[in-house]
């Protein structure tokens, strides 16, 4: 197991957020955590990212990396994209992908790792020398998703990436999304309001409710139980 | 005419100077948004271990570049062991931690070195630069290292990847985290360059003002000015800010009857009121946005 979580437990100051969350995500599987807002699917990301206070265990690669500080655990190949895209808006779009690959040192692959982000967003070529937050809310998403890349990521967490993108954006993004996954092996775990999508993406989903996983089960499954989808889906 | 004109260059010499100061005190503050009280006790310090390595016999410019380097780790030093813990600390427990470093830096010049004024030597001679009447050769020397500096560090925020980091780090903490950054890092060396800058700053103007402990208090409130003129969170802007408060200054003072020198300092306190009534984040500053 490439991430394996167990009896994970979150707080944001001495309020709990999660409460005994436990699940396991395989080498280059796409899992997806889906629920209604607050339901605590953003803190499972910010948890595995060291981004809050945490209990229980934390396993990636086997090595236990609970209570790491955020910046050693990127190390390790976890590219967290945040919802609210979290880009550097007073910088350019290419200083951002660059940002993205901070913590490598091969020069000549983070020439060309830029050019592949390109050619997945050519929008973003057109804007290389802009200051990110001059470009729309679909192009900065694209920035967050393709300076995820640049860290030559295991693992993304990507949250809400459709996240006030307009749809034909969406199904670019999430074909993009795809093909990194099939072609560089890259392991995500989605965050998504739009269930629908997420399911086409993902093998397998749990469900999220008041920061417990109350179901989870093959996307295909969920994704047709009519009943699970009215209830926690919305769809 | 000519008397505006020695002026204005007489202003830039010392608002080179200035601008330096407010480039410190920007520097931390981007960082740690706090403005660094001690910014100018950390430059007087610097300069009494220059005077000391002079006086040991040390060539200027081997001092020089030694307490410019020495400075740099004493900055980087300061963070780890002073403000790292208060990181989270609030906002009066820092200001008082400002306030402690003052007065150690001040008492301890004081004490290593006693408080009578000192001459301090400069490498570009006191004469009038290239006969000309309108500025001494120091002044020159002053605007040119200022002007060799302020390249300098353009070029590191501009084109390395550690200045990228540390541009990074100060606009935006958490997704510098989450890209690999090692945040803490990026401050103590903020730390370490706004020390490094006011040691220059330092070395340059104790020439003119001699060398006490308190040589550098109105020359940061200039500082200070200047930073809040440019805008707080930007260098570029604190730069030409500190440039410019020591154009108004060197004109004020000569052409305003009755301000005359002594009320020189008001100028400074009148440039940072009247910005912030008019402009609250200077000239090229920008208002803090906060996502919640």
């Amino acid at each position: 197991m490439m991430l394996e979580v167990d009896g994970l437990n979150a707080f944001y100051g001495e309020q709990q957020a999660l409460f005994g969350i436990a699940f396991a995500l395989d080498d280059g599987r796409v899992r997806t955590l889906l629920g209604a807002n607050g339901a605590g699917k953003t803190t499972v990301l910010r948890a595995l990212s060291g981004m809050v206070r945490t209990e229980g265990d934390i396993r990636f690669e086997g090595k236990r990396i609970s209570g790491w500080a955020t910046e050693d655990i990127v190390r390790l190949g976890i590219a967290h994209v945040p919802d609210g895209r979290g880009t550097f808006l007073r910088v350019t779009v290419e200083e951002n992908l660059q940002l993205g690959a901070i913590t490598r040192n091969d020069r000549a692959g983070i020439t060309a790792d830029i050019e592949r982000v390109y050619s997945h967003f050519p929008r973003l070529k057109e804007r290389r020398g802009q200051q990110a937050g001059t470009l729309s809310g679909g192009e900065q998403q694209m920035l967050a998703v393709g300076r995820g890349l640049m860290l030559q990521p295991r693992l993304m967490l990507l949250d809400e990436p459709s996240f006030g993108l307009a749809p034909r954006l969406v199904e670019e993004l999430f074909e993009i999304l795809r093909r990194v996954n099939e072609e560089m092996g890259v392991a995500m775990l989605i965050v998504e309001q739009n269930a629908a999508l997420a399911l086409e993406l993902a093998e397998h989903a749990y469900l999220l409710e008041t920061g417990r996983i109350v179901m989870d089960g093959p996307a295909a499954v969920i994704g047709a139980d009519e009943s699970i989808r009215r209830a926690y889906l919305g769809y | 005419m000519q008397l505006l004109l020695q002026q204005v260059i007489a202003g830039l010499a010392n608002g080179a100077i200035y601008a330096l100061m407010a480039l410190a005190v920007v520097m931390i503050f981007l960082a740690i948004d706090h403005l660094n009280f001690a910014q100018g006790e950390m430059a007087t310090f610097s300069a009494f271990v220059a005077w000391q390595l002079i006086a040991w016999g040390t060539p200027y410019w081997v001092a020089f570049i030694a307490v410019v380097i020495l400075s740099f780790i004493g900055g980087v030093a300061i963070e780890r062991i002073m403000f790292k813990p208060l990181h989270n600390a609030s906002i009066l427990s820092q200001l008082v931690a400002f306030i402690a470093l003052f007065s150690i830096l001040n008492s301890g010049d004081g004490y290593l070195w006693d408080y009578t004024i000192k001459t301090f030597p400069t490498p570009f001679g006191t004469s009038p630069f290239f006969g000309s009447v309108l500025i001494g050769s120091h002044q020159a020397g002053m605007i040119a290292v200022t002007a060799v500096l302020l390249v300098f560090l353009y070029l590191f925020f501009r084109g390395t990847r550690l200045g990228l980091a540390m541009r990074a780090a100060a606009h935006n903490p958490e997704s510098a985290r989450l890209v690999g950054i090692r945040v803490g890092w990026m401050t103590a060396l903020g730390w370490g360059i706004a020390a490094a800058i006011g040691a220059i700053a330092g070395m340059l103007i104790a020439p003119i003002v001699f060398l006490d402990p308190n040589m550098m208090f109105g020359v940061l409130l200039y500082g200070f000015a200047g930073a809040v003129l440019g805008g707080l969170t930007s260098p570029g802007g604190a730069v030409l800010g500190g440039f410019a408060v020591g154009v108004i200054e060197n004109i004020a003072g000569t052409f305003i009857p009755y301000f005359g020198r002594d009320l020189k300092l008001t100028i400074a306190l009148l440039v940072i009121v009247a910005v912030l009534m008019v402009r609250p984040t200077g000239l090229f500053g920008r208002t803090a946005v906060s996502r919640v």
